[in-house]
């Protein structure tokens, strides 16, 4: 078996990871007595980490489908697990995605947190770099491990800093998310006792039974449809944005979800290809469920937050559905891989994009909810008319979120339609209607809390945006927008990687 | 055979803590009320001399068996004894200031609890029935008699009581097994008795009534379901230093016992015993995961979390494979390493006379005592298999042997009620991080306290990353 991997004069990915972890500890010893130089502190490791970042954005071999940043080290010889951290195109972008939201996070709750606020920055730090740590692990223990590790901080995010219903919403979300992941872990525990190995890149190739190959596949989806979340697993997820505090709801909207998309795209896809292919139907109808019916459901929200969770969850809908359409998609073009790697693409694309567009929308609703003390879409109205930049902000995100060409929000949703197309034409219909439910429901909201007249003398009151509040608004739609109308940088890189993929779930591994 | 004291020479640890523990006795009588700090130092440093005397012996590679097959000295044992000296200085540094507080300063606890030990030195060194229950004898009434220590509490005479009369019938199940299987072989000698069943048929129905009486005896020693009646009413009603003794070191001298019983002295009879401890440890997860969650009171709630733990423990025997017995090894030195940490925590945060041990008195304590209350966090995510804490690969691992072994569904079952388990493990994360304290005043712990604490609960953290020697010492004792 060829390794195909690229190695790095500096182990950039560990830094990656640990850079942000030993900041959340020195956030820690700074402690809340000292917040601000907490904030300052937590502001600058997160934008180091960002810089650095830069770097491996820049040093990254375009037109590779290789693993780059290679790094291995011995860990537990017993079990034969290693320290093993590398990068494809999709993980890059994620990783990307990753350090740009941190700091946005980290500013958009500067003057708000107020209780224990070196705990909350830690908090966010360690999440930063265990989620780097999920989108490079290479060695499915390490996988294992960040993609748990996870739970705590966020336990805590929710729970600390929560609404008023805070500790139900997060006990709901880790035990929702445990469950799911612990059947995972007995796969993984399977599959290494079949390979000797707990390498990824071995698993890729191993040989497995069909027998097999379905329950293993049912392992991993039970793990990643709960996280990204897929209906009819998905009630955790209203609730743990509803309760948890903005940044909480950003790093869950933006980042964490897309673990699900990412681990069925390094595990689910690759590792049990024939049982995903054979299963794919149903996972695409569940998707189609998502899209429509939670499409529906948001659409009669009263709560934004709950609205823009709901968004999530059938915008989520394309990803899975992109990603499980390329089986028949392979199968159809007798092995052409140009509309599956289409369709994986515009999953991947549609987890980037929706990682800005649905932070910028909690950001927002955050801006409303520090000045009002309410989520209620009922509370607001007219809002442009105070806030005229708040307002226009929240309509760009709001069209992006609806898919409205030249937004980030376009792209993605675009290519996994057209690729659906080629599947089945009731399919692609099926999907296209979210372009229909999904203007609806935030064109809809948008018209009855920024248009119209003021609602009541709390509306009347507001101030417009702080220079604070711009600035995290200002780089999410400079980031909405580039992705929108020049989308080739990130479908450029993720491109072999995907590629190398699609031709992968052609070749049956039974034995 | 006429044994010279040379050759006594592996058996020194046990004689020199012996020795020791007459010494302190003796010393006891002429020490004032005020200067009993010098049975505390002198229990200590006994402890610790022991584990030179062990850790020489271990460098210096000596005779395996002696006293006609009675003794035996080998790294199983060493490894075992290492960590119960470990866990018992520390059980003693949190100890200490626990009987202090609520001025039970008594040598009792010291001299007894170092009988005990050197008890279970003699368990997991024993390849001799007669001596493996003589060990057991020795720490069982040293335990009852602990228990008992706090005898002006109903509570913990109540449990005394109950703890003597159950594991008293357990040592006579045992010891009623022991006889059958003398009476089958003609030997006591765990060699002996594997050579002779080698040759037998296994199948025969007297071997089964044995084999249960033992399974039975080891199963009451762990507190395993449906022999678990003493543990939550023992953990609960002693005194805190005395439940933090007996949830700990006991559990690395019954898996001692466990090793020298049913791998090395039962092998031949090994597809009987899996499957009945298959049974024990699938009713040990549920029970204690789902009667956990019923608990208000942290010690009781600890005592049903160890319950289901006993039943991981024996997820590793289960596989009758020696990587398992290593991993179930591995399970128990981490379990009595975090366990520890945790009712050291109670005792460090209990206030003069005052207790600490109800969940509620947890509430809020992120914002009376952040450090602290971290500390437990690390516990509490390693007793519920999160990594990067060391008790998810401690799970990892027997979790791995069980699927070994072919049980498949034990390993299911494992995993789902870990997810249970997290549930009644978040709730005590909920009470110091989410709730709100229900009293203000300042919580003293002392500084050493502390500083012990610390070491402990991040070691948890820290082996979480480095447990590769550890890991590999307990699988090499079984080469």
């Amino acid at each position: 078996m060829l390794l195909d991997i690229i190695t790095y004069s500096f182990p950039l990915l560990s830094w990656l990871i640990w850079l942000p972890i030993a900041g959340a500890v020195l956030v820690l010893l700074i402690g809340d007595e000292r917040a601000g130089l907490a904030r300052w502190a937590a502001l600058g490791v997160s934008l180091a980490t960002l810089a650095l970042a830069c770097l491996l954005w820049r040093d990254f071999v375009t037109g590779s489908a290789a693993f780059q940043f290679f790094e291995e080290k011995p860990w537990i010889a017993a079990l034969d697990i290693y320290y093993k951290l590398g990068v494809d195109g999709v993980g890059l972008a994620l990783i990307l995605l990753t350090v740009i939201i941190t700091p946005l996070v980290i500013i958009a709750g500067w003057e708000v947190i107020e209780f224990k606020p070196s705990q909350y920055l830690a908090s966010f730090l360690v999440l930063e770099g265990l989620m780097v740590g999920v989108f490079c692990a290479m060695d499915a223990v390490l996988f294992y491990l960040f993609f748990e590790a996870m739970l705590i901080p966020m336990f805590i995010i929710i729970g600390i800093w929560g609404g008023p219903k805070r500790v139900y919403a997060t006990i709901k979300f880790f035990l929702y998310t445990f469950l799911g992941s612990i059947f995972m872990l007995i796969g993984l525990i399977y599959l290494y006792r079949q390979t000797g190995s707990f390498d990824l890149n071995t698993w890729m190739y191993a040989k497995l039974s069909m027998t097999e190959q379905f329950w293993l596949f049912l392992a991993f989806f039970a793990a990643f449809a709960v996280k990204i979340p897929m209906f009819p697993v998905h009630t955790w997820l209203p609730d743990a944005h509803v309760e948890a505090p903005t940044g909480g709801s950003i790093i869950l909207a933006a980042i964490m979800l897309k673990i699900g998309g990412y681990g069925f795209y390094r595990f689910s896809l690759p590792i049990t290809p024939d049982a995903t292919g054979e299963l794919a139907g149903i996972v695409v109808g569940l998707s189609l469920v998502a899209v429509v019916y939670i499409g529906l459901v948001a659409l009669v929200q009263k709560d934004m937050k709950k609205l823009i969770a709901y968004s999530s969850i059938s915008h989520m809908g394309f990803v899975t559905l992109g990603l499980f359409i390329a089986f028949e998609l392979m199968r159809l073009s007798a092995g052409e891989p140009d509309y599956a790697a289409l369709a994986v693409q515009g999953a991947m694309v549609q987890m980037v994009s929706h990682g800005f567009i649905s932070a910028a929308l909690f950001a927002c609703i955050g801006v409303l909810y520090d000045r009002v003390h309410s989520r209620q879409i009922a509370d607001y109205g007219g809002v442009i008319n105070t806030m005229p930049w708040f307002g226009g902000f929240m309509v760009l995100f709001a069209m992006a979120n609806s898919g409205l060409p030249g937004t980030s929000g376009f792209v993605g949703e675009f290519m996994v339609i057209l690729a659906a197309f080629k599947y089945s034409w009731w399919v692609a219909m099926l999907a296209a209607l979210t372009l229909i439910f999904g203007a609806a429901y935030t064109l809809w909201l948008v018209k009855r809390v920024i248009f119209g007249a003021v609602a009541n003398d709390q509306v009347a009151k507001l101030k417009d945006l702080t220079l604070r509040e711009a600035v995290v608004l200002g780089t999410l739609a400079v980031f909405t927008l580039g992705l929108g109308i020049y989308p080739k940088p990130l479908t450029d890189v993720m491109q072999p990687a995907v590629q190398k993929m699609v031709l992968h779930l052609n070749q049956t591994k039974t034995l | 055979m006429i044994t010279q004291f040379s050759d006594l020479k592996p058996l020194l640890p046990e004689l020199f803590l012996l020795g020791s523990a007459m010494l302190i006795l003796l010393v006891d009588m002429f020490v004032a009320e005020r200067r009993r700090g010098l049975i505390y130092f002198l229990s200590t440093l006994a402890v610790t001399l022991t584990a030179v005397v062990t850790w020489r012996a271990w460098v210096e590679p000596l005779p395996g068996v002696i006293l006609n097959g009675m003794y035996v000295r080998d790294a199983l044992g060493d490894v075992l004894k290492l960590f119960m000296y470990l866990t018992t200085v520390l059980v003693y540094i949190y100890a200490a200031h626990g009987l202090r507080a609520s001025n039970k300063f008594r040598s009792e606890f010291f001299t007894l609890s170092l009988l005990a030990l050197l008890g279970m030195m003699v368990m997991v060194s024993s390849s001799h029935l007669v001596t493996l229950y003589l060990g057991l004898e020795l720490m069982a009434l040293a335990s009852y008699a602990l228990v008992a220590l706090d005898r002006d509490n109903p509570e913990a005479t109540e449990s005394a009581m109950k703890y003597f009369v159950l594991g008293a019938m357990a040592s006579g199940l045992l010891l009623y097994g022991i006889s059958l299987l003398y009476g089958l072989t003609g030997s006591l000698d765990l060699t002996v008795i594997s050579a002779k069943l080698a040759t037998m048929d296994t199948s025969a129905p007297i071997l089964a009534l044995a084999l249960i009486f033992i399974v039975i005896g080891i199963a009451f020693k762990f507190g395993a379901v449906p022999f678990h009646m003493w543990v939550p009413d023992v953990y609960q009603g002693s005194h805190t230093p005395v439940t933090l003794f007996i949830a700990t070191v006991p559990k690395l001298a019954a898996i001692g016992m466990a090793f020298r019983l049913l791998p090395m002295g039962l092998g031949p009879l090994q597809e009987h015993w899996q499957d009945m401890l298959a049974v024990l440890a699938a009713a040990s997860l549920v029970l204690g995961n789902l009667a956990a969650i019923a608990q208000r009171n942290l010690k009781r709630m600890l005592a049903y979390s160890t319950i289901s733990h006993v039943g991981f423990i024996f997820m590793g025997l289960v596989s009758g494979l020696v990587t398992g017995y290593g991993a179930a090894m591995f399970y128990v030195i981490v379990y009595a390493l975090t366990t520890t940490a945790a009712f050291g925590i109670i005792l460090a945060l209990a206030q003069g006379d005052q207790r600490f041990e109800e969940i509620r008195d947890f509430r809020g304590l992120n914002q009376r005592k952040p450090w602290f209350a971290f500390l437990m966090l690390l516990v509490i995510a390693s007793l519920a298999g999160f990594p990067p804490l060391v008790g998810f690969f401690a799970k990892l691992l027997v979790l791995k042997a069980a699927m070994d072994g072919g049980y498949l569904w034990l390993a299911i079952l494992g995993g789902v009620s870990a997810v249970v388990g997290a549930f009644y493990y978040l709730r005590v994360l909920k009470a110091m991080y989410f709730d709100e304290p229900e009293s203000e005043a300042e919580l003293k712990v002392l500084p050493e306290v502390g500083v012990v604490l610390s070491v402990n609960a991040l070691a948890l953290l820290g082996l979480g990353f480095a447990f590769n020697p550890l890991l590999e010492r307990c699988l090499a004792v079984w080469q």
